[in-house]
């Protein structure tokens, strides 16, 4: 029976925490005649597709940049930071532990400041507003994390494993590519995961990177919605539904990684 | 709130070959050219901004002349400096002390088992993975002042209605109430995984010596979970500093200043006049980086001391 009691608080509060989720579903469905009803209709009673018709004929252009930019992303990272792990954790290079300071330390900086410098780098180099210099600047966001998720991982992959590979006559990077990397699939699974969501919804990169470019990514989508026509908020919300199917998705099929992600090295295990 | 980053401690040493070097350091060659030019090349490009005199010309073209500590200076006598200090540390700490409170007491809620905790616990972690821009215009229309949900709830009990996003004297609070709602998710889920790490059998024993609940949560579970408490503190103050997207898409830094912190000045400074004032907007970017590497440190000494 208590047990009974404590579910029901905790479908409470979850409801609580999630109430603006709802909202933001509510609302785009709601009719804009109905926007400015007082009191809001708490269910969309009238309801209308409205919303998601203009996500259709408005923001495809934008959802495909953004699966490119994050896919492109999702790449790189895995690139550099999949045999950085490989070296840190398992081939023992000396200043390895002044590397893994440098990666901790570059995750503390603000993206704000590297968007500036990347600003005035990109002015120079003709790249500002072009989808693979978003890609290479949404990759700072996951390259820390991904080489140290992969260390992590990768420290714990027991050395007869890779012994074995070198008796068998495995150089050091065939024993990466056809060992390691194989049993680090949930590593793999992660970081990509990660890398795909953060560049999926970076804003401070897209606003000042992309902001006069043709091919923009969803969240200058959204930002251009509100500050253009800031009555169709069901449009608006619309597109803000659309642009948390990632997260959803990820959520749904990938838990066990997502809380991963978040704890790692943040707690002793 | 940022996004999450994580921190795991260099692996343990054994001896090396020589021989294996050359290999070593080759699976790091891009990574390391990556840091140089994506990072420390970006950061380079801010301090040079910030010690130069740039004009829109020079800054296309080049050939700023030299100005030293000018951009500073200019920046610490500006009147938005103070009002930008004082925001970002009410900003930081309040969204700190929230986040941290709320996060523990769910923890501590979820970690009874009872049915769908697991299910429910998952759901809690949406707000964290949503993009920035969707929970803060989501946040901005049910704090619009005429039409939006918070203000119909407040009419509907009694209260008079509040300008959440066009006073200036709740700008600051509406940004900090997105903030934390974004910021519990995390402080959730690292307390959560440091709870479970505490041994059941220390609980059994305080149950038998008579402890209630509340003395079991002061006297075990509180002091026991000091080391996680302190990093996710730490990492959540490093990542508060640095929140631009929410403040900036709520209210622009607005009205007149009223939640303008340091990232979003030093954007503001940058990119949001006519005129870029590139130098000053630079010198405040330093500034935040200043502020978090300080706390980033005391962060990793931190977590060094409780990994040992």
């Amino acid at each position: 029976m208590r047990s009974r009691v404590k579910t029901g608080v905790a479908l409470l509060l979850t409801a609580i925490m999630l109430f603006p989720v709802y909202w933001m579903v509510n609302v785009s469905f709601t009719k804009d005649t109905d926007m400015r009803h007082d009191p809001p209709y708490l269910f969309p009673v009238h309801g209308t597709l409205e919303g998601y018709r203009a996500v259709l004929h408005q923001q495809m252009p934008y959802l495909g940049t953004s699966l490119l930019v994050g896919l492109g992303t999702v790449a790189l990272t895995l690139a550099i930071s999949a045999p950085a792990g490989y070296s840190l954790a398992k081939l023992r290079p000396r200043g390895g532990g002044v590397l893994s300071f440098v990666l901790l330390m570059a995750q503390m900086i603000p993206g704000i400041i590297m968007a500036m410098g990347f600003y005035a780098i990109y002015l120079r180099l003709g790249v500002l507003n072009t989808a693979p210099g978003l890609v290479l600047a949404d990759s700072t966001i996951a390259v820390p994390f991904g080489v140290l998720i992969f260390t992590a991982f990768m420290s714990g992959i027991p050395s007869e494993l890779t012994a074995a590979a070198t008796v068998d006559g495995a150089g050091t990077f065939r024993t990466f590519w056809s060992v390691v990397l194989p049993v680090s699939r949930n590593a793999i699974v992660t970081v990509s995961l990660f890398a795909f969501l953060w560049a999926w919804s970076d804003f401070v990169f897209a606003t000042t990177l992309d902001g006069g470019g043709t091919r923009q990514p969803i969240t200058l989508g959204i930002y251009h919605y509100i500050g253009n026509n800031n009555q169709q908020w069901n449009a608006i919300m619309a597109t803000a539904v659309v642009a948390s199917i990632p997260a959803t998705l990820l959520l749904i099929l990938a838990q066990r990684y997502v809380a991963a992600g978040v704890t790692a090295g943040a707690v002793k295990d | 709130m940022s996004r999450a980053e994580v921190a795991v401690a260099a692996p343990a040493r054994a001896p090396r070959r020589r021989s294996g070097q050359w290999a070593a350091w080759g699976f790091l060659v891009p990574v390391v050219i990556y840091l140089i030019a994506f990072y420390a090349y970006p950061l380079y490009r801010n301090l040079d901004l910030s010690l130069h005199k740039y004009t829109v010309r020079s800054f296309v073209q080049g050939g700023a002349p030299f100005s030293g500590l000018d951009n500073y200076r200019a920046v610490i006598d500006n009147p938005t400096f103070w009002p930008a200090l004082m925001h970002t540390i009410v900003f930081t700490g309040v969204s700190l002390i929230f986040q941290f409170s709320i996060g523990m007491a769910l923890a501590v809620f979820f970690a009874q088992n009872f049915k769908l905790s697991a299910t429910l616990r998952a759901l809690f972690l949406v707000p964290w993975l949503l993009p920035l821009i969707v929970s803060s215009s989501t946040w901005s229309w049910m704090m619009n002042s005429d039409s939006g949900v918070i203000n119909s709830l407040l009419r509907a009990v009694g209260v008079d209605p509040v300008n959440w996003l066009t006073s200036p004297s709740w700008a600051l609070t509406s940004v900090i109430i997105a903030n934390v709602w974004i910021g519990i998710p995390f402080n959730l889920v690292v307390l959560y995984s440091g709870l479970q790490a505490i041994p059941s059998d220390i609980y059994e024993a305080a149950a038998l010596d008579g402890a209630t609940s509340w003395q079991r949560f002061w006297r075990v579970t509180f002091p026991l979970l000091r080391p996680v408490s302190a990093i996710t503190l730490l990492l959540g103050l490093v990542y508060t500093l640095k929140v631009f997207d929410i403040i900036w898409i709520m209210t622009k830094g607005g009205p007149t200043d009223s939640s303008t912190t340091f990232a979003t000045w030093s954007y503001k400074l940058s990119f949001g006049n006519l005129l870029p004032q590139f130098g000053p907007g630079a010198a405040v970017g330093n500034l935040l980086i200043v502020m978090a590497l300080i706390f980033g440190l005391l962060y990793i000494r931190t977590q060094r001391r409780a990994m040992s």
